[in-house]
């Protein structure tokens, strides 16, 4: 039973934890895909520059979380998500807009987007320096242990864990409610349909990408920030998360925002899976094991070291057996 | 005053010309049927007066106001319609969402129009949560033509609606323009089934070489049998 | 639609490439009067590596339009051969049983690969479909947990009994073929996969294939010491304790003057072969070439194993000039973007303009390094006056200013001069 709460502790909720977060950020890489039709590579460091703005803030006013007790930076995450919203706007007027309008080909953009990339990250290391620090500000993290009958170690669960767990759901559940009942929801799907059409339509393409970088910006804003909390605010954040959404993304099938969901928590249980001790799961069972079998101490798949190789090597299978992604995307 | 009108228009793509001076008139009761051979510019012309290419020469006006080279966006606002041949619905939104897309623009006549669209094409009200992407050729034509008409458009222009349908479609689809037609809205469609287009136009244009051959009632230009020997294969 | 022309009737005596390159002759003199011989023959010389990555990149995104975004990674393993070539032979290592051991370990590779490949097999002789896929999973599964033990355990002891395996003491121009070679082979499995699909997805992939090669190199220090870094590499010329720091630096500068000149014959040659008709009718109308079917993915992959192939030696001759291997050391914006800024300003797919813009931004990347930290100074001292913060280490946020101004050179350099200082001449058929 240990041994269960053990992977339960170590796999399902690290598991969900990491797959929320891709989640999140493969929304927005899907939807910015969809509309404006190029991969968006500063997409990680959007997911940096939000938490950047929530630890700015959070150090600026460090207790205003404590009125509704909830820790600071979560109370800062709808001003982060609106100045978040307003520079990806910003980018995209004075850097990707110009070129769009100059009828380039998408992998200009793409460059275009690595550019932006090194400003973030120049800017936000410039004043963040390159060290890590806790979203915590004057405060402590919570940690709930959960208390199973009959077992010695206790289920464990952080208190920014739980607020992800909650932001995600609701912001998929909203995210879906809009694209499938709102008008300009619809007016998105149709424009990433057939944006020629939707133009022809009456349809404000100006107002759809405005709309698509803001719902991009906030979903960034609040999966850097979630993370961060859980860990800690690192500006090289973005490195570790640049591969994953990006599998996630095209696993799921490009332009297509469930299936970007799918592929974030299937791209975070991979890695969970793939760098948990499975020894640590067999060891019950050590003493009943035949003596010619020697359970090796370390049982993972890879070591943390090479974590970045689990989303490489699902992203380059969907290449090869299904390039469309598992749900079916728009475009290859 | 003509619905539409355009007068020695000129232009093409990428400095290469291909309307080389046409003329066209519509009146708010009228249909227009565009013929001609492959090449003769008539898509082009209608792309030409929805703002889809930029006019070198000449103009265009609808209701005697000059419209020449506005975007697709302000001629929808004006209360223009445009069907394009291909690529002309949202093959992953619902027929209904089609058909809201249309009204985007006039969001608070949505509901009305939902209704009468589908009195107008029944196939669609059956269908009407369905991906339109999955729907017959037929039946994707009526979404496309009907998400035009959630506009409520004075003017619809149709290019080649009837291209790749079965005889018992195209003749429901000439039908229901007729049918459009009598409700007040001036049609323009190019067409490449010309005498059964002609049949029903009020105005036909035969176009060659981005030039007018001839501009008569649609019942003429079947008669005169010029005509058809060069267009309508005899 | 009307796309802007850019009509370029350009006079018969190329004044634009004259004035640049006589402007860049002046810096390059200023630089060596200032800072002295040594410096601006160090610099020389990593201008010259680095004009090698940057022709590697110009023909993979200035010919065949497919951008590679993992420069660093074909650098590293271009260095990392150099590197293994060419450093003295560790006799600890080969006079113990490690070596057979290891052999061993590679041979258990290789057979547990081929069982996983006869087992996907098994649908040939009747297997149902479903079982081979969760036999082969199984199957692979564990044979990797087997192998990638047995090889934990031995590359510990080789670690803890003879540091690392060292080198093969072999002359230092065989590592930078192989480290080309190499480099070219990754490439074109990156290449196989990918270059039929989006051009994003190209850059996906060597983005991630870079920071992998880079992993394991930073991690095996068994083969590379890891951290503890290798030093000295040997060069392929005399060393500066033989004849002097300025002579050596000459003489590995005409070592890689060299190298670039049999690059732009080898290019010159191919760009007036078929091949590079077949090339250049790609670039100039891909839709029209397509109409010749389909060998344009071959061509494609061709250039991207030639430009990794390049991007191989040039980081192998770059780093036996650097004279340490640190795997830590292979950073993607100096080996990736600082290349990526080089062939768009110089102009992608000219060849000159490509040579132009790799000793231009390597002179001002090196200069800028003052002039960055005094900036760094300034903007940290108003975070200080408006958050109340105190900077932390200056050097690093020099580093931090000059990343943002690559970053803004990039989008100026695509927005205002999208065919770089010396454009490649392109028929238009629009």
């Amino acid at each position: 039973m240990n041994e269960l709460i053990y992977f339960f502790n170590y796999v399902v909720v690290a598991g969900s934890v990491t797959g929320s977060i891709y989640a999140m950020g493969a929304i927005g890489v899907t939807l910015i895909y969809s509309i404006l039709r190029f991969a968006h590579f500063a997409h990680a460091d959007m997911m940096t520059l939000g938490a950047f703005l929530v630890l700015l803030l959070t150090l600026l006013f460090p207790h205003a979380g404590e009125p509704l007790g909830l820790p600071t930076a979560v109370v800062m995450l709808p001003i982060a998500m609106v100045l978040t919203s307003l520079a990806a706007v910003g980018i995209d007027r004075v850097f990707y807009q110009p070129l769009r309008n100059h009828g380039v080909k998408p992998i200009v953009l793409v460059i275009a987007s690595l550019g932006v990339t090194l400003m973030l990250q120049g800017l936000i290391r410039l004043f963040s320096g390159t060290g890590a620090q806790s979203l915590y500000v004057d405060a402590r993290k919570e940690i709930f242990r959960l208390e199973v009958p009959g077992v010695t170690r206790p289920i464990i669960l952080t208190e920014p864990q739980i607020i992800l767990f909650v932001v995600t759901i609701a912001s998929v559940i909203a995210l879906h409610l809009f694209l499938t009942r709102s008008r300009l929801g619809k007016a998105m799907r149709a424009m990433s349909d057939n944006p020629d059409l939707a133009r022809a339509s009456g349809i404000n393409t100006q107002l759809i990408v405005t709309l698509t970088w803001v719902i991009a910006g906030s979903l960034a804003t609040l999966a850097g920030t979630l993370l961060s909390l859980d860990v800690a605010f690192k500006p090289d954040l973005s490195f570790f998360l640049l591969l994953p959404i990006f599998a996630a993304a095209i696993v799921g099938g490009v332009g297509h925002p469930f299936g970007a969901v799918a592929g974030g928590f299937l791209v975070g249980f991979a890695e969970t899976l793939a760098v948990f001790n499975w020894s640590v799961l067999l060891r019950p069972l050590r003493d009943s094991l035949p003596s010619w079998i020697e359970l090796p101490n370390n049982l993972a798949l890879v070591g943390t070291e090479y974590k970045i190789v689990v989303p490489f090597f699902i992203l380059i299978a969907v290449l090869i057996w299904r390039p469309t992604g598992l749900f079916k995307g728009k475009v290859i | 005053m003509p619905l539409l009108e355009a007068i020695d228009v000129h232009g093409g793509y990428g400095g290469m010309n291909i309307l080389n001076g046409v003329d066209m008139t519509i009146e708010a009761d009228e249909i227009g049927v565009i013929v001609g051979p492959n090449g003769a510019g008539k898509s082009t012309m209608l792309k030409a007066i929805f703002g889809l290419l930029t006019i070198t020469g000449g103009e265009i006006r609808l209701r005697g106001e000059a419209i020449t080279n506005l975007s697709p966006h302000k001629l929808v606002e004006r209360g223009m319609g445009f069907v394009p041949q291909e690529k002309n619905i949202f093959p992953s939104l619902s027929v209904e969402e089609n058909l809201e897309m249309g009204a985007f623009l006039k969001p608070a006549t949505a509901t009305r129009l939902k209704q009468q669209i589908y009195e107008f094409f029944p196939p669609l009200k059956e269908k009407r949560r369905q991906p339109a992407g999955e729907l017959s050729g037929g039946q994707r034509q009526m979404v496309a033509m009907g998400r035009a008409l959630m506009n409520e458009p004075s003017v619809l222009l149709l290019d080649e609606p009837t291209a790749g349908l079965s005889p018992l479609y195209m003749n429901e689809i000439f039908e229901r323009v007729k049918t459009i037609n009598a409700a007040g809205v001036g049609v323009l469609m190019v067409e490449q089934n010309a005498k059964q287009a002609l049949r029903i136009a009020d105005k036909g244009f035969v176009l060659a070489a981005g030039q007018n051959r001839f501009t008569d009632t649609g019942q003429a230009l079947l008669d005169d049998p010029e005509v058809a020997r060069s267009f309508l294969g005899g | 639609m009307t796309t802007p022309q850019h009509s370029s009737s350009r006079p018969a005596v190329p004044t634009r490439e004259l004035v640049l390159f006589g402007g860049l002759i002046v810096v390059v003199l200023g630089v060596f009067f200032a800072m002295g011989g040594a410096y601006a023959t160090r610099m020389l010389v990593e201008a010259a590596c680095y004009a090698i990555l940057a022709l590697g990149l110009t023909i993979q995104w200035g010919y065949a339009g497919q951008f590679n975004a993992g420069i660093m990674g074909f650098v590293a393993l271009g260095g990392f051969s150099a590197t293994f070539f060419s450093i003295p032979v560790n006799h600890d290592f080969w006079s113990s049983d490690l070596p057979g051991r290891l052999g061993g370990v590679l041979l258990a590779i290789i057979a547990a690969i081929a069982l996983v490949v006869a087992v996907s097999r098994l649908d040939r002789l009747g297997v149902p479909k479903l079982a081979r896929t969760l036999l082969t999973i199984l199957v692979g599964l564990i044979a990797y947990l087997v192998v990638i033990s047995w090889l934990r355990e031995v590359t510990g002891d080789i670690e803890s009994q003879v540091d690392f395996v060292g080198g093969l003491g072999l002359p230092v121009w065989v590592g930078w073929i192989v480290g080309g070679l190499l480099a070219g082979g990754v490439g074109y499995l990156i290449g196989h996969i990918c270059l039929g699909l989006r051009a994003d997805y190209l850059v996906i992939a060597t983005l991630g294939i870079a920071e992998i090669i880079k992993a394991f190199l930073k991690n095996s220090d068994w083969l590379t010491r890891g951290t503890a870094t290798i030093s000295p590499l040997p060069w392929p010329v005399p060393s500066p304790g033989e004849v002097g720091f300025i002579t050596a630096r000459a003489l590995y500068l005409s070592v890689t003057v060299v190298m670039i000149a049999v690059i732009f014959f080898l290019l010159h040659r191919a760009y007036h072969a078929p091949w590079g008709r077949m090339i250049r009718a790609i670039r100039d109308n891909e839709v029209s070439a397509a109409a010749m079917g389909k060998s344009i993915n071959r061509r494609r992959q061709e250039i991207f194993v030639f430009g990794c192939v390049l991007m191989g030696i040039g980081g192998a001759a770059l780093t036996s000039f650097t004279g340490i291997f640190d795997a830590q050391g292979y950073l993607p914006l100096n080996h990736t973007f600082l290349v990526l800024v080089m062939v768009i300003l110089g102009g992608p797919g000219n060849n000159l303009g490509t040579l132009f813009g790799a000793v231009l931004v390597y002179v001002i990347w090196i200069m800028s390094g003052p002039m960055a930290l005094a900036l760094a100074h300034f903007v940290a001292e108003l975070g200080g006056m408006w958050f109340d913060w105190q900077p932390g280490n200056m050097d690093s946020q020099a580093l931090q200013a000059r990343v943002f101004v690559i970053g803004l050179l990039i989008l100026m350099v695509l927005r205002f001069a999208p065919r770089g200082l010396i454009p490649e001449k392109v028929a238009h058929h629009d």
